[in-house]
């Protein structure tokens, strides 16, 4: 199948940001549309928008759908479309981890991931972490040893500490300073953190249950 | 409401140390649950049915004349609501990121196409930006009179060593990770409900009412929980009375601001920057005789604070003058603790370049003149000493500049500082109901310095009652009004006004239950979730059974603030001293250990005192080493309004921390007194004065980044001795 229209060659030649700018640059037009396929150098390659198209997410074990235009972040998604706000919009453009959730388990900056691009995956959010209303041992960790303040920046720690006690079930202090630094606290808990890190890896060693 | 009866004030007290079930514990904060899920609702995630998203399209030129606006494009958009002139042709604009037209449409894409479509002209004026330079500010500088006390000249005359030194910290920004912002709707024609990010519940409805021409009691303002303010929201600010407007212009629809993070950091915020040239002298034996100082700074176009300089040391003989610079940047707002870092940079470094001058360990030297801090002498000489040992002073310091091998070079550093902290206006509303239940409301906020726990924590503790039974409602400005939150005077107000609320609702409970326990009010005491008479456990009742003695009506007693009995108190001092390794080959300073120690009265919940603590000092390691609002002065514009460049400091950066809080007798005595300000003063001056003792050279600005670490080096200067 093959599209003449012009301005395919284009669009489909350009990165996923220079994507969304150029796309924030054309009039949006409340129409939905679905994708059009175009070949560039001898591959497939889907063209969206920039209308809106039906968007279909998989969170915390759950379908969600809506019509969006195909520059809206998953964030946006989660936040606006979906009204799950424990991810925060902080930076929006990936420095400061206020965002992260998980994408097949690892943790992604919401803030810098499409929408579009995040169908098909399974996507867990800070809300999908309790189980049958009970706290996961990390947020617990995290009230015992006051890793909040204003807790602004905790649902996005709380999902990277997730993601990397997953990785590193026994981490040394060293690597916890390592592991963590993709997200920014402003109110300043970061000791706290750190302890509900060791706190929960403590429990996890005890073999206690934790997904 | 029930009339309360009036207990002399002698009965407003605290309870005594020993019968202290809850206060001064280690207590979880109520409201961690709601935050680690996920689940506490913030400002930027209300969502309204119907609403609209408001965006704002800013000056992109420090100082300019608005000469046309073409919004045409804009209007005719789909979706597109809202078209509102916020500043028209012919407004002069003065900082970069001013507002200039706002946008409301149905979602967040469409709004921002609107923006982009919208057309300017500005006729660009002259600006200043920068502020290092007095001099460069011309007709925008704003020098103070000179102040004299005592007679300095004839003081250095008598001085055996002075030093001079230049000193600074730039403008810095809030960077609160929950944007500035609201979501205004009408509820009629008449009504407005704000849902609005901010420190001041019960006075942003006074703020808004003249702009929009309805009385402020028309006008509720909503927060559950706020990401952050610092000070720098206690505003409705121009973007919040705009979105009323745009809702009003969209038929009531609500609408929604909430600044992009580079309006936030070029507009929302800035602390005023502070500098300056810093003569002090001393005897031989290190006793302090004479201080002059010409300083400056600025906080845009308001031209900033002015830092209360010496800090703390009253040294008998001063001349110190200030100029105020006026330049076109986003206007200062309360940072932490306003004008005290700034002060306490300027003057805890002069000294310890001078102690280093003097040859004297900045410890023996501040020790030696302890008595110039007035009243507060022996909490600061016992802090010195605790300080001294959790951080091994006497083991790990040396004189400046570390003479060991290698490129790390290794330092110790102190600073101390103080504030007020008393307890603000407060009312709140405490209701015990038949069925044993008891809420409080009251319109304040908590900004994460644990509020709802302190209110919680008293309530509870007064009431004889577990926590988990009190209902804290706060964020509302239908509740009793409260005092903003700034200036630490949160905990100091809400719990005054909590404990005489209880207390009074306890002697009326105690009026009823007596007959029944055939005993008189006053013998009366709620312990553990019963009322019995006092020293007689048989003789006593449930909690319940005592509520239903109340008949078919709820109590509610109001407890203020100030109010009868002393509950509050003010002026505290603390103490804080770094350790950090510098590589003089890269200029990398890093942050060892940093210890706090620090009295603020009688202390309501251990946990959440000593995060505020911990919070201050990661605060200050980024203004220390990483923060600071860079200025173009070609272009007038933010370089770094983003958090890439705009660097706050990460888990991995902030070292060991210890806090050491001062009780027991002597500090409890003394009434809660607030504790926001006070530990994020000294962070900069521990550790620049750290750094000048690791590399023997002052660092003279902060941050103390690695390119101004590698030229005072290279310098090998930044102060001269004269003997
Ligand atoms: S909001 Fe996504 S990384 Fe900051
Ligand atoms: S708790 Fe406020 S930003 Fe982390």
């Amino acid at each position: 199948m093959r599209d003449h229209r012009p301005s395919d060659g284009r669009a489909a030649s350009l990165s996923r940001r220079e994507f969304l700018k150029i796309s924030g640059l054309s009039l949006s037009l409340p129409v939905v549309t679905d994708f059009r396929v175009i070949r560039v150098a001898g591959a497939e390659v889907k063209i969206f928008g920039p209308g809106k198209v039906p968007v279909t997410l998989n969170i915390n074990g759950k379908t969600y759908t809506a019509h969006l235009e195909p520059r809206v972040t998953l964030l946006e998604a989660l936040r606006d479309a979906f009204h799950l706000t424990g991810a925060k919009r902080v930076c929006d453009r990936g420095t400061c981890g206020a965002c992260t959730v998980l994408m097949d388990g690892r943790p992604v900056y919401a803030c810098s991931v499409l929408a579009i691009d995040a169908q098909r995956r399974s996507i867990t959010t800070v809300e999908g972490l309790m189980n049958e209303g009970r706290l996961h041992p990390i947020q617990r960790a995290f009230i015992d040893n006051d890793a909040q303040q204003c807790g602004f920046c905790t649902p996005g720690f709380v999902v990277a500490c997730k993601a990397f006690l997953d990785k590193n079930p026994h981490p040394t202090p060293e690597d916890i300073r390592k592991g963590l630094g993709g997200n920014f606290c402003r109110c300043g808990t970061y000791m706290g953190i750190r302890a509900a890190v060791l706190q929960a890896a403590g429990m996890q060693k005890g073999g206690a249950s934790h997904d | 409401m029930t009339e309360p009866l009036h207990p002399s004030p002698a009965e407003y007290t605290w309870p005594e140390r020993g019968h202290r079930r809850l206060i001064g514990k280690r207590i979880s904060r109520v409201d961690g649950p709601a935050k680690v899920s996920g689940k506490a609702t913030y400002t930027y995630d209300v969502h309204r049915p119907g609403m609209l998203y408001g965006k704002i399209l800013r000056s992109p030129y420090a100082h300019a004349r608005i000469k046309s606006i073409d919004t045409s494009a804009a209007e005719k958009m789909p979706g597109v609501k809202a078209v509102h002139v916020i500043q028209g042709p012919g407004t002069e604009i003065f900082w970069a990121g001013d507002e200039i037209v706002a946008v409301a449409a149905v979602d967040e894409p469409t709004a921002e196409d609107a923006i982009r479509s919208i057309r300017v002209e500005y006729e660009i004026l002259p600006h200043l930006v920068i502020d290092t330079d007095p001099q460069r500010a011309g007709d925008l500088a704003k020098p103070t009179a000179e102040e004299v006390v005592g007679d300095p000249d004839a003081a250095f005359q008598q001085a055996e060593v002075i030093v001079e030194g230049e000193y600074g910290l730039p403008v810095i920004t809030h960077c609160c990770l929950e944007s500035h912002g609201l979501v205004a709707e009408w509820e009629d024609e008449e009504n407005l409900l704000v849902h609005i990010s901010t420190q001041a519940v019960s006075s942003i409805p006074n703020q808004m009412a003249r702009p929009l021409g309805i009385p402020a009691g028309n006008i509720r303002v909503k927060m559950d929980h706020i990401g952050g303010g610092f000070g720098s929201k206690f505003s409705p600010d121009r973007w919040g009375i705009v979105a009323a407007r745009l809702s009003k212009m969209a038929g009531g629809r609500p609408v929604k601001i909430m600044l992009e993070r580079d309006a936030e950091l070029m507009v929302a915020g800035a602390r005023p920057s502070a500098y300056g040239r810093v003569k002090v002298g001393a005897k031989k034996d290190g006793t302090l005789l004479a201080w002059e100082s010409t300083s400056w700074g600025t906080g845009g176009m308001g031209g900033g604070g002015r830092p209360p300089l010496p800090y703390i040391f009253e040294i008998p003989n001063q001349r110190k003058q200030h100029t105020a610079i006026m330049n076109h940047i986003g206007s200062a707002r309360a940072w932490r603790a306003p004008n005290h870092p700034q002060a306490c940079l300027l003057t805890m470094a002069a000294l310890e370049d001078l102690a280093a001058e003097l040859g004297m360990d900045p410890l023996d030297f501040f020790l030696k003149n302890i008595a110039l801090t007035g009243r507060r002498a022996e909490i600061y000489r016992q802090e010195l000493q605790i300080a001294a040992d959790l951080i091994g002073w006497k083991k790990h310091w040396h004189p400046r500049g570390d003479r060991s091998r290698g490129p790390i070079k290794r330092g110790l550093g102190l600073a101390i500082h103080t504030w007020g902290g008393r307890g603000h206006a407060s009312n709140c509303d405490l209701t015990i109901h038949p069925d044993g239940s008891v809420e409080i409301k009251l319109a304040s906020q908590d900004l994460g310095t644990g509020t709802r726990t302190g209110i919680t924590i008293v309530a509870a503790e007064t009431l004889g009652l577990p926590m988990d039974r009190i209902k804290v409602m706060i964020g509302d400005s239908r509740y009793p009004p409260s005092g903003p939150s700034g200036g630490s005077t949160t905990i100091g107000g809400v719990s005054s006004a909590t404990r005489r609320a209880a207390l009074d609702a306890l002697d009326q409970l105690f009026a009823k239950v007596a007959p029944a326990l055939n005993a008189r009010p006053e013998d009366l005491e709620a312990v553990q979730g019963r009322i019995g008479v006092k020293g007689d456990p048989s003789r006593s009742m449930s909690w319940e059974q005592a509520c239903a003695r109340l008949g078919g009506m709820p109590l509610t007693v109001r407890g203020r603030n100030p109010g009868p009995g002393h509950l509050t108190g003010s002026g505290v001092g603390g103490v804080q001293m770094a350790d950090v390794s510098v590589d003089v080959e890269t200029g990398v300073v890093k942050i060892n250990k940093m210890v706090a120690v620090q009295d603020c009265g009688l202390i309501i919940d251990m946990k959440t005192a000593e995060s505020q603590c911990y919070g201050a000092m990661i605060m200050g390691i980024g203004y220390a080493l990483y923060e600071e609002k860079i200025m173009d002065q070609l272009t007038g514009r933010m370089l770094n309004p983003n958090m890439e460049f705009y660097k706050l400091a990460g888990l991995g950066d902030v070292g060991e921390l210890i806090v050491h809080m001062m009780t027991g007798p002597g500090y409890d005595e003394r009434g809660v007194i607030g504790l926001g300000e006070p530990p994020v003063i000294s962070p900069g001056a521990a550790i620049s004065n750290a750094v000048a003792n690791a590399i023997g050279v002052r660092v003279p600005y902060l941050p103390l980044t690695p390119d101004r670490v590698l030229e005072a080096l290279h310098k090998k200067g930044g102060h001269h001795a004269t003997h």
